[in-house]
């Protein structure tokens, strides 16, 4: 049963996820990305870990793709063919090729090095996971360097964000 | 395969029924409710023709509506324009599911194992109620863009910037009340809430919790899109908002979506302020009737006050909610957590 339920919900999120880069509508490409952040919470469900896929379903798909919606009605794009195509040079092209290939070694690195890592399946563990004060005394004090620098690197987008909006037209 | 088919199994299959149902009439009894209040408000009857005190007439509405033409824009995203009412409703029925309304009961001995009266217990139902809430907000998006009408879609732009906005304050007033019940079980919440002070006043958070009491109700109405605040169908700019370019039965669920999201925010007010189930003189298996009148007072309240109260204007619920709810919000919870750690 459980087994099943697993490989419906990693279908959905692959089909998802596929469908996000497939659509040449923007908005089809929005829902279709929450469709798999909820496929995520299912399988998080799954993990027994409860408190992780409510989380995933409030910040990603109840907060910040409402934010991702508002940007693509604001800008009334129905289509990507009405917008000016996006020309990418050759060296632009040649940056986009080694980050591609620099990420796709990191997580080569990352599920290399987490097939080794032992989880635990013991009760304690398991009860340890679920249980949201645990989280939080873990997150503030033995993750609490990873937590801010999580933070300082959500501030530095957000300043871009303004730099990149504020910046007057006659630049350009 | 038999054996799986238990008597309690069966039990919860009728709970869920029964309660999708009760739903679905308390959006029918709302619509009544909305018109008959609003006409003692302004001084006149109100619908009284269709049974006993007009009691029938949303039923009335339903069928004229069934039988009405199904119309969709040309220029209509046909996929989005179709799923958005029932993103809507099925939202506004999923949060319901986690919030309990009366205490475990075996039916008179009937049961071996007790039920529970609520759909599903989950232990952290605060934040399923939270995370599904938050979602409805899409239906109302997705209708508004959709439609490919200028109106629906400003409808829905208004509405996603009145979540965001609101949702902050939402969430750090149910934050403020988990800190006092250290669980984010609705059902252990209004445990946590029985017994009285010095014998007469009961130990409802609304005492403990006042401002934060006001600041979910305000945001509650702000969520459900209802007057004082319901821009997103502001009928005097945007002809009736995200829902222009609907007709027939999509239109009706809105609708219903609306009112079950009034029937929820006021359901998860009274477990969490108000004492859910808990109140005196009936005895403990009747608790889901001192539920049902405090839900249905806090109804009234929304009813009373959307035909008491003008519209503000946008600028005004941005500055309201930005500039004095959220720092209200933040002041609420610092004190909070403040005294819950100084008392211990």
């Amino acid at each position: 049963m459980e087994q099943i339920v697993f490989y419906v919900l990693a279908a959905v999120a692959l089909l998802a996820s596929f469908g996000v880069i497939g659509q040449r509508n923007p908005m089809h490409s929005v829902m279709l990305l929450i469709v798999s952040f909820g496929a995520y919470a299912g399988l998080y469900v799954l993990l027994d870990a409860p408190f992780t896929a409510v989380t995933q379903i409030i910040i990603y798909a109840g907060a910040i793709m409402v934010l991702f919606l508002f940007v693509v009605m604001l800008l009334n794009a129905h289509t990507e063919d009405d917008m000016v195509p996006a020309t990418i040079g050759p060296r632009t092209m040649k940056i986009g090729v080694v980050l591609s290939l620099a990420l796709v070694g990191e997580v080569a690195y990352a599920l290399l090095k987490i097939a080794r890592t032992d989880f635990g399946t013991d009760a304690g563990t398991v009860s340890s996971i679920k249980d949201v004060g645990h989280i939080g005394s873990m997150l503030y004090t033995s993750y609490s360097f990873a937590f801010e620098v999580t933070s300082i690197l959500i501030l530095v987008s957000m300043v871009g964000a303004v730099v990149i909006a504020g910046k007057p037209r006659k630049d350009r | 395969m038999i054996d799986f088919i238990s008597p309690s199994l069966i039990a919860h299959f009728v709970l869920i029924f029964i309660v999708f149902n009760c739903l679905v009439l308390a959006s029918a009894f709302m619509v009544w409710m909305e018109r008959k209040v609003c006409a003692y408000i302004q001084d006149r009857e109100g619908p009284n023709r269709v049974g006993p005190e007009g009691l029938l007439q949303p039923f009335a509405d339903v069928i004229k509506l069934v039988f009405k033409e199904d119309l969709r824009p040309k220029a209509a995203d046909a996929f989005l324009f179709a799923i958005a009412p029932v993103v809507s409703t099925a939202t506004a029925f999923a949060a319901f599911s986690v919030v309990p309304f009366g205490t475990e009961t075996t039916l008179f001995g009937l049961l071996s194992e007790p039920l529970r009266l609520e759909v599903t217990d989950v232990n952290v139902a605060v934040l399923v109620i939270f995370a599904v809430t938050s979602m409805g907000i899409y239906g109302i998006v997705l209708a508004g863009w959709s439609s490919n009408s200028k109106y629906s879609l400003l409808g829905g732009l208004r509405s996603s910037a009145q979540m965001i906005s609101y949702e902050l304050s939402y969430g750090l007033s149910l934050a403020a009340v988990i800190m006092l019940a250290g669980s984010l079980s609705l059902r252990e919440i209004v445990v946590n809430q029985s017994g009285y002070w010095w014998h007469v006043i009961p130990r409802w958070y609304v005492f403990l919790q006042p401002l934060g009491f006001l600041i979910y109700m305000t945001a509650g109405v702000a969520e459900t899109n209802r007057a004082p605040f319901d821009f997103p169908e502001a009928e005097q700019e945007l002809v009736a908002g995200y829902h222009t370019e609907y007709s027939s039965m999509s239109f009706a669920l809105f609708f219903m979506a609306e009112y079950i999201n009034m029937v929820t925010v006021s359901a998860v007010a009274t477990s969490l302020f108000l004492g859910g189930w808990l109140g005196p003189l009936l005895p403990a298996w009747l608790g889901w009737v001192w539920f049902m009148i405090k839900v249905l007072l806090l109804l009234f309240f929304y009813v009373w006050m959307r035909w008491t109260l003008p519209r503000y204007r946008y600028d005004q619920l941005m500055e309201f909610g930005w500039k004095w709810l959220l720092p209200a919000a933040v002041l609420n919870l610092v004190a909070t957590a403040a005294l819950v750690i100084w008392l211990g």
